[in-house]
């Protein structure tokens, strides 16, 4: 049991460290490898801050200050799919607070984070980019605009399966 | 003309003619495109055209700007009218296909405008595209391919006069003479600032160093202005043609283009932009054989609205967190990585290309005499007609909302906007004659900013319109200043007594001592203008948060039925 973790554990440092070299652009930091590495695995483990240290030649207080800042790095693994609601301005004109407390109670969840079952990942955007069609929801980045409160519910539910 | 550009005009021509030859299809793309379900009337236009034999073309093209209109799609056959076909499902397309692609002959009854193949070409029955009422209006600079072309085809850009501006510059123009075209054309900074982009760039061209580096911000995290990504969607070139041009006027090396991370179709089209631009010789060393040699790159940012700040995007190519430095030294002297450095918006430099083809004085005669051009201003929330229109200077505030945006809804009352983002202004009516200008908005308390205008019909409870606008300046202080870090979440807790209907009358004194805190204390725009959304919306409807304190009526708005859902979190 013990080895299979160490594997494990091994495997994921390989592939963290193939996605830090396998950054091709000119301007390579601490951010961008962080950027990379989430994009890849979609949160970042111990061994992403770890590794992105080594790579970057710094400290891994250094990089934890990079990845606590920005907000959309995350920690822990998210669910399977991802059910963004917009909060901006925009939407809340159109009546983005009405869609949220609706999705809250289809997807029973009353913050931002997993459902019971890690299934679905409820996020509050704060702009989403397409305000001319508020309002706006995304699910699993695909944008969909002018929700209503039946569609938000119902797109909840098939993501609940 | 050089003859390194003279075979890519070529190449250009040809690929227009190629594209002009058969039926082609555009349909409007774009997050908002996106989101309206462009891309199922796009999978429909292609599974139609292959099961029915079909020949045709079909691009996914940028964003016209009418984004009511979504899903937009305009279909022109050899010799016919391009015809303009709004809100579109995959259930029409079988038709469009069989009707207008392949038997040419247009479907009217669903036609929203068109414009004629050569003079004296009717269609009868439909308006054309040229005269509807919110396309009459605008002045297209920034935006004059949006929907025309498509962002990923380097030769479609050329071919609508695309890089002529560089070619002029790069052959014959010294550097200061495309710096004083600029300086001349009255271009001021599209970011907020409305600094006079001329004057900036002069800082830098005027440091001898040999690495210097224009920065365009695309960060744009204001909520209800999404021109800078439309401009990266719809036609990335034009961008990175005045990125270019304004290396070759500062005598700069590099140019970064600087988007927030997510922002999937922007990015995408922005770096495909760049390597096409490589490929062709117009990056690189020697662009178009001249003696320039400039670099671009796009750069990637977390989820940070502070990071827009212009010497917090510095820290954040960097790859730190994005706060904000201190000035002095300006980024004109010591900017990214310590080397002279000019941050300018996306916007400003969408103008550049143009500027340079048709003259400083051309810019100059469109919008007023202090604002020179044009807006870009995206409309949303309870409008008529949202979308992104380009309108020259010196419009009022009212006819951008009546004529271009068609009224609220319902036939009912627009009772406030938010303009400038989050940290602009909330407005009642008695600015709406408010011209747009950088001047005449800012005089009536009033910013431009970004060109995002949130509409409100008479419904809106302004008090918590304020409190989501609060909550987004919380949530995205970035820390470092302690006045706006605990002032903006001090401020918040304030809003949600005044929402809940529990605060006392000193309240908004309270409010007012820790905004002026946040004003002198805070180091950006961000906590020194964070409280201004409060301050403005209590000058034009001071009648309801009076009532909020006064009549004990009861929670407000979101409050009524519980509380308002908006992140809670301080960053560390």
């Amino acid at each position: 049991m013990a080895s299979e973790v160490s594997e494990s554990a091994n495997d994921i440092r390989t592939q963290i460290q193939s996605i830090l070299n396998g950054q091709i652009q000119p301007t390579v930091t601490v951010l961008s490898s962080l950027l990379a590495v989430q994009d890849v695995l979609h949160y970042l483990p111990n061994e992403a801050i770890e590794e992105t240290a080594a790579f970057s030649n710094t400290t891994i207080n250094e990089v934890w200050s990079v990845a606590s800042f920005y907000t959309n790095f995350r920690f822990t693994p998210p669910g399977d799919h991802t059910y963004e609601v917009c909060w901006g301005p925009s939407c809340h004109v159109k009546g983005a607070q009405q869609i949220l407390k609706c999705v809250q109670a289809e997807l029973g969840v009353d913050r931002e984070g997993e459902t019971e079952d890690g299934k679905v990942t409820l996020k509050y955007g704060t702009c989403l980019g397409a305000c001319a069609q508020a309002p706006v929801i995304a699910i699993d980045h695909h944008h969909k605009g002018k929700i209503t409160t039946e569609i938000a519910a119902r797109l909840a539910r098939e993501l609940k399966g | 003309m050089t003859v390194a550009f003279a075979e890519l005009r070529e190449r250009a021509d040809r690929r227009w003619q190629e594209l002009n030859d058969a039926a082609w299809i555009r349909v409007g793309g774009g997050v908002s495109g996106e989101a309206a379900g462009c891309d199922e009337v796009i999978e429909a236009f292609n599974s139609e055209l292959q099961s029915s034999g079909t020949s045709g073309t079909v691009s996914r093209v940028g964003m016209y700007g009418i984004c009511y209109a979504e899903p937009l799609v305009d279909i022109k056959t050899p010799g016919g009218p391009r015809v303009w076909y709004a809100n579109v499902t995959p259930e029409q397309v079988p038709e469009l296909v069989a009707q207008h692609v392949k038997g040419e002959q247009p479907v009217i009854a669903s036609a929203f405008g068109y414009e004629p193949a050569g003079e004296g070409q009717v269609l009868q029955g439909v308006t054309k595209f040229e005269d509807l009422p919110d396309v009459a209006a605008q002045t297209r600079i920034a935006s004059r391919n949006f929907g025309h072309i498509d962002p990923q085809d380097l030769l479609q850009y050329i071919a609508k006069g695309g890089y002529a501006g560089l070619e002029k510059a790069l052959d014959g123009m010294a550097p200061d003479q495309v710096l004083e075209e600029v300086k001349g054309s009255g271009l001021r900074g599209r970011g907020g600032a409305a600094f006079p982009t001329g004057l900036k760039w002069s800082f830098l061209s005027g440091n001898p160093a040999k690495e210097k580096y224009i920065l365009c911000n695309c960060e744009e995290g204001d909520p209800g202005a999404f021109n800078d990504k439309a401009i990266l969607e719809s036609d990335p070139h034009t961008l990175l043609e005045g990125l270019i041009l304004a290396g070759y006027a500062t005598n700069s090396s590099k140019g970064f283009i600087f988007i927030r991370q997510g922002h999937d179709e922007p990015i995408n089209a922005a770096r495909k932009a760049v390597a096409d631009a490589y490929e062709a010789g117009l990056l690189g060393q020697n662009i178009l054989g001249s003696e320039f040699s400039y670099d671009a790159e796009v750069v990637l940012t977390g989820d940070s609205y502070v990071a827009g700040e212009e010497t917090a995007l510095m820290e954040a190519i960097e790859g730190k967190r994005s706060q904000p430095r201190f000035r002095p030294p300006f980024p004109a002297q010591a900017g990214l990585w310590g080397k002279p450095s000019n941050i300018n918006n996306v916007k400003s430099l969408a103008y550049v290309p143009q500027i340079i083809a048709r003259g400083g004085e051309w810019f100059k005669s469109v919008g007023t005499e202090k604002s020179a051009g044009t807006a870009l201003v995206c409309l949303s929330g309870d409008i008529n007609r949202p979308g992104l229109f380009e309108i020259p200077m010196g419009l009022t505030i009212r006819q951008v909302l009546d004529d271009v945006g068609g009224g609220a809804p319902g036939g009912k009352k627009i009772k406030v906007l938010q303009t400038g983002g989050p940290l602009g202004g909330v407005l009642g009516e008695e600015a709406f004659d408010t011209e747009i200008d950088f001047d005449a908005m800012s005089a009536a308390g009033a910013i431009l900013g970004s060109g995002g205008i949130i509409v409100g019909n008479e419904d809106v409870n302004v008090v918590d319109l304020t409190r989501a606008l609060i909550a987004f300046n919380q949530f995205e202080s970035c820390g470092k200043c302690f006045p706006c870090r605990l002032g903006t979440t001090h401020m918040l807790e304030t809003l949600d007594r005044v929402c809940m209907n529990k605060a006392y009358e000193e309240d908004f004194a309270l409010m007012d001592r820790i905004g002026n805190s946040m004003k002198v204390g805070s180091l950006c725009g961000h906590g020194q203008l964070g409280y201004n959304p409060i301050l403005s919306a209590v000058k034009f409807f001071k009648d309801e948060f009076d009532a909020c304190i006064t009549e004990h009526a009861g929670p407000v708005g979101s409050f009524a039925d519980g509380s308002m859902i908006t992140p809670n979190r301080t960053r560390p």
